[in-house]
């Protein structure tokens, strides 16, 4: 696959929380036009690692390299300016606006103070076509008449939306049923193939085998594994998820 | 395999289809104020019915006066509703504001306008209070605004002075609620309106055509200004006529000063929640705060700007509050707060939060307003009217209450 700079790469970065050692020494790299698939079994340390990377709990030791070059992620903020967003498990959409209005909030096109309906909606269903999205009907439907499939495609959609060079996706398909995995998995896919950047967490191992190019696994706060898809299987991961096996990390 | 005409945009098929959508969006539980409408058809006709002088035009003149106040008020705390917020000092604030302009003006000899401006100004600094006590420090706004209904109570008695009562003399401002505005002010009003709606559909329906996007069929803004044309000029012609009770003495026709101003006040609040990132971040921030948050939406910002438009505009009930009774009291706004919540939600304005227009407001206000200048006409006792009122009160929160589970859960 490509040898080009990582967009984000981390170096061995840690977090306390108290005495408690939830990240220990942690490299992580992730590349364009590839899904990375971050596992682990719960309180592995998941979150907190997409927490610093998304600048809402920043890590507390480690150097952190976008494109190459040393940054900081001390706030939403920072990471949003460069390209990072995250969709996290609960979407936060809401409910009472419609696709258009979820998909631009808090940056809402206007014209001299009043709001550009039109090319805000032209620019929404642009992106669901862009992203080949079928199961979506209307772009004025609210929010709160779709499913969960299509919440997810809204939030994902919301995310490419603003060109975002990286998307994190926190268990996407978690809350789905196998059609609308399916179609989830399927946009997380061209979003890959589109140049962006996925990370995806999530605990369904085949869901990960599916659409990720590489797998890291977290173990008690340790990256143990960090491997190609393509050079592993779902029962090495398995033992890397339980801690019965264990890999030297050189991705 | 592109499909670029999957994904619509709500604005297609004809009008039949227009309807059709509308129809199956209020089966879904998206019905707005129409049950509110249906509502004061059927009371409008059960009291025409009942006693022939509801349908005068002095009745109706007096109903428009007598809802302005609370319909005023609604509209404000229909913001702070759309955040699940509630302002139970919107009265007192309403009464203070009206001691502040009849002092103003009767104490120290200000100008009317000026008075004007302290009034509407003293409400927007106590939204400010309110809101920053409430985004800010954290304070359930039940708790903040219900101190701040004690307290104004307090500050009301020790402005007015226990068993005070100062009176306004300005014509300017007792006219807004007493005088009528002259016969052709009334079809001016309404071609003005016509011409606003009309010019600004076409000009946003021309914008979308130059961006090739759909437009809605033009049979609905046919459809709509007509509507807006035969009732307008419906209720102008039944305000024009005499309702003097001795018209070779004093003539009393055309439509009061306060309609423009409501009216006014309607327009500009709608454009604001419909039509402006502000607008838009109110009801985002009552449909998921968190969410909003997230989206880099000054949460406790939008809080506390929308209590000052509340309190602003309890700032103006006063005025109008003022004016038609000509005196303010120390008891002044205590009451009313409770009849503008209940027209605020009767209407179909949410109390969960982000769902609710200001027009649903104003539909509420003249529910309340008929239900009891109806019941007075029959002769019912007071009593019951208040139990009524409670009554519908109650159904409306519970439509609501389903409405906004079923959209949870959905
Ligand atoms: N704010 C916090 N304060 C203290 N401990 C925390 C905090 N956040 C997380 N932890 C701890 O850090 C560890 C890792 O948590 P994290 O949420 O990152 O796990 P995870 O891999 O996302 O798990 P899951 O799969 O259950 O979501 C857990 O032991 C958790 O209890
Ligand atoms: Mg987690």
């Amino acid at each position: 696959m490509s040898t080009e700079t990582p967009v984000i790469e981390l170096k061995n970065v840690k977090k306390n929380f108290g005495p408690v050692e939830v990240l220990k020494d942690v490299n992580f790299s992730v590349r364009a036009g590839e899904v990375t698939a971050l596992v682990g079994d719960n309180g592995a340390g998941k979150s907190t690692l997409i927490k610093g990377l998304a600048g809402i709990q920043p890590y507390d030791q480690g150097t952190i390299l976008f494109e190459g070059n040393p940054v900081e992620l001390k706030s939403p903020r920072q990471s949003s300016d460069l390209g990072i967003d995250v969709v996290y498990q609960d979407l936060a959409l809401c409910d009472n606006l419609d696709i258009v209005h979820n998909m631009f909030l808090g940056r809402e096109k206007a014209h001299t103070g009043v709001l550009d309906e039109g090319a805000m909606e032209s620019k929404a269903a642009d992106t669901l076509t862009s992203l080949s999205v079928r199961t979506v009907k209307s772009v004025r439907q609210k929010v709160a008449r779709l499913s969960g499939g299509q919440r997810q495609t809204v939030a994902i959609a919301r995310a490419v939306l603003w060109n975002n060079k990286v998307v994190i996706l926190d268990e996407p398909t978690a809350a789905l049923g196998v059609a609308q995995t399916e179609q989830v998995l399927q946009l997380v896919r061209r979003l890959a193939d589109s140049g962006k950047a996925v990370i995806i967490i999530s605990h369904n191992l085949q869901d990960v085998f599916a659409v990720a190019d590489r797998i890291y696994v977290l173990y008690l706060g340790k990256m143990t594994a960090a491997v190609k898809k393509s050079e592993t299987s779902q029962a090495d991961v398995v033992g890397y998820i339980t801690g019965a096996k264990t890999q030297e990390v050189g991705v | 395999m592109s499909n670029q005409n999957t994904i619509q945009t709500g604005n297609e098929g004809s009008f039949l289809d227009a309807g059709r959508n509308y129809i199956a969006r209020v089966k879904g539980g998206e019905t707005g104020s129409l049950p509110a409408l249906l509502g004061l058809i059927i009371l409008a006709t059960l009291f025409a019915a009942a006693n022939p002088i509801f349908l005068k035009p002095i009745n109706f003149a007096n109903l428009l006066t007598q809802t302005a106040t609370v319909t005023t008020l609604a509209m404000g705390l229909t913001f702070v509703l759309l955040l699940g917020e509630i302002d139970l000092a919107a009265g007192v604030t309403a009464g203070l504001s009206a001691a502040f302009l009849a002092i103003s003006m009767s104490n120290y000899g200000v100008a009317w306008p000026l008075a004007v401006v302290i009034a509407i100004s003293l409400g927007m600094l106590i939204g400010f209070l309110i809101g920053v006590l409430v985004a800010k420090v954290g304070i359930p706004s039940f708790v903040v605004t219900l101190a701040a209904f004690l307290a104004f109570q307090g500050l009301q008695l020790v402005v007015v002075g226990k068993g005070g009562l100062i009176g306004i003399d300005a014509p300017p401002i007792l006219a807004i609620m007493n005088t009528p505005m002259p016969i052709a002010f009334g079809w001016i009003l309404l071609a003005v309106i016509f011409v606003l709606y009309v010019g600004s559909a076409l000009y946003s329906r021309r914008q979308r055509t130059t961006s090739g996007q759909l437009n809605k069929p033009m049979g609905i803004l046919v459809f709509r200004s007509l509507t807006i044309l035969i009732v307008g000029a419906g209720f102008v012609s039944f305000l024009n006529l005499e309702r003097g009770a001795n018209p070779a003495v004093t003539s009393l026709k055309g439509v009061p000063y306060v309609v423009p101003i409501v009216l006014i006040l309607l327009a500009a609040g709608t454009f604001v929640l419909n039509r402006t990132k502000f607008g838009r971040h109110v009801y985002a921030v009552g449909g998921n705060a968190e969410a909003a948050r997230r989206a880099g939406i000054q949460v406790s910002r939008v809080r506390i700007k929308v209590f000052m438009i509340s309190s602003s505009f309890a700032g103006i009930a006063g005025i109008l509050m003022a004016s038609r009774q000509a005196s303010v009291d120390a008891a002044a706004g205590r009451s009313i707060v409770l009849n503008a919540i209940a027209a605020a939600v009767v209407g179909g304005v949410s109390l969960f939060g982000g769902r609710g227009r200001l027009s649903d407001a104003v539909i509420g206000g003249f529910v309340i307003a008929v239900i009891d200048n109806g019941l007075g006409l029959i002769g019912l006792a007071s009593g019951l009217n208040l139990a009524i009122t409670g009554g519908v009160l109650l159904l409306a929160a519970t439509a609501d209450a389903i409405t906004s589970r079923k959209s949870r859960t959905s």
